[in-house]
């Protein structure tokens, strides 16, 4: 039983991934805080817009830049901050936006690409969109050097590895061949793309519209220019996720549903080869032995009212039954994992949205196992 | 109980929406229960999802079929490219001209760049459900359709897919079927909307937005709150004084059973706080539903929820 520190010495990025609800961006902000405590400068990305990550870190609000959370809030947590945090939150269309005038042969270009309406919708909405945006802000942050480390936290997506292969996603609906039916301004059926298209392009306006096609015609035009530039950098992307630099955590719940998909996970990243570094899971009812004869020894040895010790027995008992059906799924998602370091999280009694309980969950982050066991079952 | 679900239960389509994690599959699953034991003809749809309700029933997977769970509740699993087949195949009428369409690659990427086609055609699929007279050959009509919603990990956007939709094809077929998915979902008298929160402070504060943008932003109407898993007060402040004062004497189980006690109460005593925030936070009527001390809920579980979520 390793902890988090052994898993992430010698990277320089960690990915957290995992379903939605499992606590992602309270794992990630944990994360971020206990390296830089420890003296890295670390910058942490959340896609989440929920405020989550900001509230929990004293700031008012993120922007697509990093910024730094004061040092004196670890102080007055009573944590000595020998680093730097710093957290930003993805704006995805801005990251687009930027990415358009990086890549935009000239102004005309670029002004006709940001003004298309098909381009808008794209931009904020586009299914792996976000994801792809996530990740090419993760490059350009780890490109500038400014960080020792960085955290991110995944897009809560219903299929949670789009952003796997969203750069290549993105580049393939760019460069597809088909997309020569648009390139000719006049001649949507010329004999060039042939009678096949031509049929298709009857369907689609019959579908879509005319209105909607020549749309998709001109975006698709007007990004032409771009592909290359695209595609280059996609591949940079792709090429950093799967750096040995790098570290997948997958995070989920104990349930058998959140385990089930963690174990999917964690095989689907596998199979991608990218580095995972292990499995978080939170809000884990620990387990304890025995419980039978509780209610007795609450009546006679101290003196407990038997309607009173009843309860707490009963409680007990729900407890218990929890905690072995968490002990089970641990243990089943473990045997998938082979060797792959599971870290426990326990249910606290408060839920965590402060640094102070940030801060809680890296006691248990960055405990080794031993320890782990002797806070839980204290 | 004026306004209670009563007024969700007479609606014929109701989303079933929130954050990832809280248990809308389960509160769908429990108000299709409660409207198949008031004689209506309900069916619930999951999106593209695990089929939570196969499991409950101990069916194999409906997929994209209308599959019978139990007398008066049906079940699918919408497919979004199935829906668009189905949508295509209506649409254009010629089996052949549909086929082609999703063989093609040069669709599969106009799917792509109009963005949300997925999720209107499956809010198309929802709505061709809730028609007294079924598109599709041979179907019969339902009383009632509750949708377990995707997570709402990008805001409001599939209930908002129709109007952005119509908004982006200003004419033509897309336009107008956009148009009247989204007067179907604005339609106060005949869809409804129920958010499910769990009682933690984000969840809280996103439930409370979620509901904001949902009234004023997409104009639907939130009938109703969910508060789901809520830990019940099992002790009084002044058992769990008691109980605190004796933690130290006792040990092994007994010490541990104390402190499992003491954290129910503690759990309940916060989860309680924050069931008083969302309704300080929120204008719809919040409806408690217990957490339930079990491995995995069963359909007895179930039921006794359905009897709760009215």
């Amino acid at each position: 039983m390793t902890s988090i520190a052994e898993i992430l010495a010698d990277r320089k990025i960690c990915i957290c991934a995992g379903s939605g609800g499992v606590g992602k961006t309270t794992t990630s902000a944990a994360i971020a805080s206990g390296l830089a405590a420890r003296g890295m400068k670390v910058a942490v990305l959340t896609i989440d817009p929920a405020k989550r990550l900001a509230d929990s870190l004293g700031l008012e609000e993120l922007g697509n830049e990093p910024r730094q959370v004061d040092p004196a809030l670890f102080t007055e947590a009573g944590v000595e901050m020998k680093g730097e945090l710093w957290a930003m939150m993805l704006d995805s269309k801005a990251t687009f936006d930027e990415l358009v005038e990086r890549n935009a042969p000239d102004e005309a270009a670029r002004d006709r690409i940001l003004e298309n309406r098909i381009y808008r919708q794209i931009s904020n909405a586009l299914a792996g969109s976000q994801e792809y945006m996530a990740m090419e802000k993760l490059y350009e942050i780890h490109q500038s050097g400014d960080y020792d480390f960085l955290v991110l936290d995944t897009p809560p997506s219903r299929n949670a590895l789009d952003f796997l292969d969203a750069p290549k996603r993105l580049t393939q609906f760019i460069e597809g061949r088909s997309l020569q039916i648009f390139m000719k301004p006049t001649g949507l059926a010329t004999s060039l793309i042939g009678r096949g298209s031509a049929v298709m392009f009857q369907v689609l306006k019959r579908i879509l519209g005319f209105d909607l096609l020549s749309d998709i015609g001109e975006f698709l035009q007007a990004f032409s220019g771009m592909v290359d530039g695209f595609s280059e950098r996609a591949k940079s992307v792709s090429a950093l996720l799967a750096d040995p630099a790098t570290s997948f955590i997958v995070v989920c719940g104990p349930q058998g549903e959140p385990i089930e998909e963690a174990i999917f996970f964690q095989r689907k990243l596998l199979e991608a080869e990218m580095p995972v570094g292990g499995i978080i899971v939170n809000k884990v009812h620990y387990e304890i032995d025995g419980g039978e004869g509780v209610e007795k020894t609450l009546i006679n040895q101290l003196g407990v009212d038997s309607d009173l010790a009843a309860r707490v027995s009963a409680n007990f008992d729900n407890y218990r039954a929890l905690a072995s059906r968490d002990a089970e799924n641990i243990s089943r998602l473990s045997r998938d994992l082979n060797a792959q370091t599971v870290i426990r999280v326990p249910y606290f009694d408060e839920d965590v949205h402060d640094l102070g309980g940030l801060l809680k969950i890296d006691g248990y982050l960055f405990a080794s196992g031993d320890e782990r066991e002797q806070m839980a079952a204290s | 109980m004026a306004l209670g679900v009563s007024d969700l239960l007479d609606k014929k389509l109701v989303f079933v929406t929130g954050k990832g994690g809280v248990g809308k599959s389960t509160v769908a699953l429990s108000l299709g229960l409660a409207g198949a034991a008031r004689g209506k003809r309900t069916i619930v749809c999951e999106i593209a999802s695990q089929e939570n309700a196969s499991r409950v029933f101990k069916r194999a997977q409906v997929g994209f079929n209308e599959v019978e769970l139990t007398p008066g509740l049906w079940g699918i699993s919408i497919d979004p490219d199935e829906s668009m087949r189905e949508y295509l195949l209506l649409q254009l009428k010629v089996k052949a001209m549909g086929d082609l369409l999703m063989r093609s690659k040069l669709f599969l990427y106009l799917a792509q760049a109009a963005p949300g086609l997925k999720e209107l055609v499956t809010i198309g699929k929802i709505w061709e459900l809730t028609l007294p007279d079924r598109k599709v050959k041979g179907m019969e009509p339902y009383d009632l359709v509750i949708v377990d919603a995707p997570a709402t990990g990008h805001g409001v956007g599939f209930l908002q897919t129709p109007r952005t939709f119509a908004e982006i094809a200003r004419v033509g077929p897309i336009h107008n079927q956009a148009s009247t998915l989204a007067a179907q979902i604005t339609n106060h008298d005949e869809t409804g909307v129920a958010i499910v929160a769990l009682p933690e402070e984000m969840p809280v504060n996103e439930s409370a937005s979620l509901e904001t943008q949902l009234i004023d932003d997409v104009g639907v109407a939130v009938d109703r709150l969910y508060m789901n898993a809520l830990y019940p007060h099992l002790f009084s402040d002044t058992e769990a004084e008691t109980l605190a004062g004796l933690r130290e004497s006792a040990e092994g189980p007994t010490k541990a059973a104390i402190t499992a006690a003491m954290s129910e109460h503690k759990r309940a005593t916060v989860q309680h706080a924050q069931l008083e925030r969302l309704k300080e936070m929120t204008r719809t009527p919040v409806t408690e539903l217990p957490f339930i001390f079990k491995p995995q809920l069963d359909l007895g579980d179930f039921n006794e929820l359905s009897e709760l979520t009215i």
